[in-house]
């Protein structure tokens, strides 16, 4: 379907959030695709890194926010150090993680869900980080 | 040389070799590690949102506790508590505002943080600063230029701000182990991510890293990986047992904390290695060597 | 007392929409001076003009203030207006009240307030403004060339054309630049060294152009129409005048090393001459690889040598030459491989620069114009190209576009399906550039007739993975990742100004940006010159271009300079800073904060003197003179000083 686009959703209230909260600015973007081309996660994303930016710029965070792309993303950071423009593609990503828990998002790794053996197992790092990521 | 040292939580269970073998390491080399007081979890991973000071508070506390110290240096060995100590000080040295807001929170602490008073120091910095012809002197077992794949990953090049050496082209680990007589090989899957945290909720795609990454280090013929990262070790060692188990075909590599092979090469008990952490094990190919 | 006109511009609304000219009128005309004020909407234009004249015919005006713009735009205008109603042009003053007035406040009662301060300081000078002459100079009718790349050799050819004499310096041993390196050229496809060794022989056999090859600029003197140019002449080892070329001695010199001109993929000798249609064709000694220069042995060239040329001498010689314009052509590197660790630090064999392709298709290049790569000398099948590699990327390396990158990379990427028909090429762009004639259709021809693939997007990482590249990249038309087993992998990487260029300009008194690249004196209106008056630009030196726009730039830095040379004599402002001899001491002061050496002490009479022609007038000698025996032409200390007074609001 057709992005329908004028001047107020252009430049949504949630776009203005998505910037101030991940300090970047996506209009620097030029769409190179660097970002989508050296992401170790890009496979299982929904929507490749630079198609995020783009939707931002065009207003559309629904739609990013409908995609599996920021859950997906390790924080790698290997699109932020590479971006030509310095856009921290990284940090928009955590942006959207942040946006979407206040919003209500189920969390997405559920502590229940995990056997005690797992939990055994794997490193506290582990586990940590994946709750500060993933969940709110 | 004396210097704090911040272990996190990892060190002491599942990464205990990591912290026995580096210790033991700076021991041979005249520095002393001594362990900060009452230290708490760093938060694991930086929080890189402007707005969520909360998650800052805990590598703040830490930093806190190493001011109190008295020395002006934190040693860490994990690159995550490496990574987010280091860019949670950058960040409340480049946000003055939020800097009293994270104070202003812990107003029970005597002590406030300002972002610049605490350098801290990644295990690879602190061998890199040690002069290489000392370092050539402490190693008394010939590696027999043991082929070594080094592992950088992601948090000890990522953000630049924070990076150890060349964000794309790291060394520091080359130089180290070539001075204590390794060959380091070609190894362009040196700081790629292993998915990380995603081992939680995506084994799928941490699987597929692995075999990426340890692909890349046999092709170019590696013995074993060595890394400086319990979670990138998890990952990589683990994994890869669970790809030999699914598929006999896959060939394995030994994964080892980059201190633990120079520790032995140093001349420590290969014994205070505790090889029943690991998945695959690194005996036969250190057996191979004459390193046991 | 004299009698000042005041002519007020309106400049349409630039100026009367924030400066009330009717309330400033009303301020000034009863101002000390002002014999007639009148206002008019453009006062550039030929009725304003005609007002002005008009007005100092009838009313024998003596001094005249114009308030408009700024001096840089239009000073020339008014002095010529005046001049042609009888009146000394240096009697015309302006009164800045558009760039320094309304275009930079939006209250108007500050603003109106603030042009009348401002026309008030300006009366008080024009008041105390003398009748002054230019000062006349002579020109020697000889051009430098620096830089004998294809801008450096169109520039020289074009002014001795014209008949003048030309000296054309070059630090290489030949002529010809980069341009000599390339293979073929866009969008023509015809050979690069085919159509540019006939200039090459032309500027050789020209009577009126004297080329020194091997030699650098080391100090340059004097001014417009009369520098001083010291060159260093770099030891070649032999005797150039008995030389002739016959290149016995490259034949069986022994010592090999990497040939520069074919990128380090051929090789050359260490007595050797670049390439075969070098001009001149004479060869040199690479003293630092000679092996008769480092250990005494061999000497093998000198035996052989049938005119007996070689002499070993490593002296280098300098001359001096007095001309009187110089164009600056230095030409552009391209930014190196070792440089970018994400794709290889030059490690990787088979990654190259596009500068070294054009060598591998070369025909005269080190594998006869077959495409073979550096590693193994196989044809390589699968051939990636990547375009703006450290170019348009500001937070790694350089934030331009090196403009000429789209279209060698499509040119690169024909001429190989040209050779290898069986082979793919593939190329990596964000946005394909094409502005130029017949370059859009060039872009098209590849991809319909030679199947070249492009791909939107970067790359953004390769490593070696057996023999194969493995390149990492994106389409970002069909969000798709793509991964490319490459068997060579080439680099647009960026231009950037040749090295030495800081250097250089520091010793022309000319300008560079922030990325070393040459400033022009106006973007858009002097694109040829620079702010130093006599030294013109040429080439890649001041941007990246192609080939089609430095000849036309080299073309237009040479009729610059023609039209220098045309004068009879050149006319040097006369606002410049004399010297007081009954008030000057002798201090030397004075001589010390010029920066163009214009003042120098005579010790026996203990006073400075002033070379009138050196003196650029900017005033930094007045402004440390302890005495008052350095006065700028109508820019005396009481003319500063009754302009301050104004400003202060107690002038008059």
């Amino acid at each position: 379907m057709a992005i329908s686009l004028n001047k107020e959703k252009l430049r949504t209230q949630e776009c203005e959030k998505l910037q101030e909260v991940s300090g970047t600015n996506v209009y620097s973007c030029y769409q190179c695709g660097n970002c989508t081309a050296g992401c170790p996660c890009v496979d299982a994303m929904d929507i490749p890194p630079h198609e995020v930016i783009r939707l931002a710029q065009f207003g559309q965070i629904e739609k990013i926010l409908d995609s599996n792309t920021m859950w997906i993303c390790a924080s790698c950071v290997t699109c932020s150090v590479r971006c030509p423009r310095s856009v921290d593609i990284s940090g928009v990503m955590e942006a959207l993680r942040q946006i979407a828990l206040q919003n209500g998002n189920e969390d997405v790794t559920k502590l229940g869900e995990l056997s005690s053996e797992e939990l055994e197992e794997l490193p506290q790092i582990a586990v940590i980080s994946n709750f500060r990521k993933l969940t709110s | 040389m004396e210097i704090s040292y911040y272990p996190g939580c990892t060190l002491k269970t599942k990464a205990i070799n990591f912290e026995t073998s580096a210790l033991a390491l700076l021991e041979k080399l005249d520095v002393k590690a001594i362990e900060l007081k009452d230290w708490n979890c760093c938060g694991v991973m930086f929080s890189q949102s402007q707005d969520n000071l909360m998650k800052q508070l805990a590598p703040i506390r830490t930093l806190i506790r190493a001011k109190e110290s008295g020395r002006d240096r934190l040693l860490t060995l994990c690159s995550m508590c490496y990574n987010t100590l280091k860019r949670s000080a950058l960040f409340i040295q480049e946000n003055e505002d939020k800097r009293d807001k994270i104070n202003d929170f812990m107003d029970l602490e005597e002590t406030e943080y300002f972002g610049n008073e605490i350098e801290v120091v990644n295990i690879l910095t602190l061998l890199d600063e040690i002069d290489k012809d000392k370092l050539k002197a402490s190693i008394v077992k010939d590696a027999k230029d043991l082929k070594v794949a080094t592992y950088y990953g992601c948090l000890l090049t990522r953000p630049k701000e924070v990076a150890i050496d060349n964000v794309e082209d790291p060394q520091i680990m080359e130089n180290l182990l070539e001075a204590a007589g390794c060959k380091p090989v070609y190894f362009p899957f040196k700081t790629e991510c292993c998915a990380s945290f995603q081992v939680v909720s995506r084994k799928d795609i941490a699987r597929e890293r692995t075999r990426k990454i340890v692909d890349s280090a046999r092709k170019n013929g590696a013995e074993m990986i060595l890394l400086a990262c319990p979670l990138c070790e998890y990952n990589l060692d683990k994994l890869q047992k669970e790809l030999h188990e699914e598929d006999s075909t896959f060939e394995t590599l030994p994964v080892l904390y980059v201190t633990q092979l120079l520790a032995i090469l140093a001349g420590v008990d290969p014994e205070i290695n505790d090889y029943s952490k690991h998945y695959i094990d690194p005996r036969p190919v250190l057996e191979r060597k004459g390193l046991l | 007392m004299k009698k000042i006109g005041v002519f007020l511009c309106h400049c349409g609304i630039n100026i009367s929409a924030t400066v009330d000219i009717e309330k400033a009128m009303e301020a000034l005309k009863d101002y000390p001076g002002v014999a007639h004020i009148e206002d008019y909407k453009y006062m550039c234009s030929d009725p304003g003009q005609q007002l002005i004249k008009k007005k100092i015919k009838d009313l024998g005006l003596d001094g005249v203030v114009v308030c408009a713009c700024s001096p840089t735009l239009h000073e020339n205008t008014f002095r010529l207006t005046v001049k042609a109603a009888g009146m000394n042009e240096y009697k015309m003053e302006m009164a800045n009240i558009r760039e320094q007035c309304s275009w930079v406040h939006k209250d108007k009662t500050v603003a109106t307030e603030k042009a009348i301060k401002i026309i008030k300081s300006v009366i008080e000078k024009a008041r105390l403004d003398e009748a002054l002459d230019p000062i006349e100079v002579d020109i020697t009718r000889k051009a430098m060339v620096i830089g004998a790349g294809v801008a450096g050799i169109q520039t020289a050819l074009n002014i001795a054309n014209s008949g003048y004499e030309v000296i054309l310096v070059e630090r290489e041993p030949s002529i010809g630049g980069k341009m000599a390196q390339l293979s073929e050229t866009f969008p023509t496809l015809d050979c690069s060294q085919c159509i540019l060794t006939p200039k090459m022989v032309e500027v050789s056999n020209h009577p009126k152009i004297k080329l020194m090859t091997y030699s650098e600029v080391v100090d340059v003197s004097g001014f417009v129409g009369n520098f001083k140019v010291k060159v260093k002449r770099k030891a070649t080892g032999l005797d150039w005048d008995v030389c002739n070329g016959c290149g016995l001695c490259t034949e069986k010199c022994p010592k090999k090393l990497p040939s520069e001109f074919d990128q380090g993929l051929g090789e050359r000798k260490a007595i050797y001459r670049p390439f075969p249609q070098a001009v001149p064709n004479r060869v040199v000694i690479d003293f630092e690889n000679c092996t008769y220069m480092q250990s005494g042995k061999c000497g093998i060239c000198q035996k052989v040598c049938p005119v007996k040329a070689i002499d070993f001498d490593k002296e280098d010689k300098f001359v001096e030459e007095e001309v009187g314009a110089i164009i600056c052509a230095t030409g552009f590197e391209t930014y190196s491989v070792k440089d970018i660790p994400e794709f290889g630090g030059g490690k990787l064999p088979d990654v190259v620069d596009g500068l070294t392709f054009e060598r591998i298709l070369s025909a005269s290049g080190p594998t006869g114009g077959e495409v073979r790569r550096p590693s193994d000398g196989k044809v390589p099948k699968d051939i990636v190209f990547l375009e703006c590699v450290c170019s348009r990327d500001p937070e790694h390396y350089l934030p331009y576009c090196s403009k000429v990158c789209c279209m060698y990379t499509v040119k690169h990427a024909m001429l190989y399906k040209h050779r290898v028909h069986d082979g793919q090429p593939y190329v990596f762009y964000m946005d394909m550039r094409t502005g130029g004639k017949g370059y859009e259709e060039f872009y098209q021809r590849a991809a319909e007739e030679d199947k070249v693939v492009f791909i939107r997007g970067k790359v953004s990482k390769l490593y070696q993975d057996d023999d194969k590249i493995v390149v990492c990249g994106v389409d970002t038309l069909s969000n798709e990742t793509i991964e490319i087993r490459a068997d060579m992998v080439v680099l647009a990487t960026a231009i950037v100004p040749s090295k030495g260029i800081r250097e250089l300009t520091k010793l022309l008194k000319i300008q560079i940006d922030q990325h070393g690249f040459l400033s022009e004196a106006h973007p858009k209106l002097r694109p040829v010159e620079s702010l130093t008056a006599g030294v013109y630009l040429a080439g890649c030196a001041q941007s990246p271009r192609d080939i089609p726009d430095t000849v036309s730039q080299a073309s237009g830095a040479a009729s610059m300079v023609c039209t220098l040379f045309a004068n009879e004599k050149l006319k040097h402002e006369p606002i410049i800073v004399g010297v007081n001899e009954d008030i000057c001491s002798g201090c030397g002061i004075c001589t010390v904060v010029c920066p163009y050496d214009a003042r120098k002490t005579n010790l026996e009479k203990k006073l400075v003197e002033v070379n009138e022609v050196l003196c650029e007038g900017c005033g930094a000698c007045a402004a440390a003179c302890p005495s008052g025996a350095a006065q700028q032409n109508n820019y005396t200390d009481n003319q500063i000083n009754a302009m301050i007074k104004a400003i202060l609001g107690k002038g008059g």
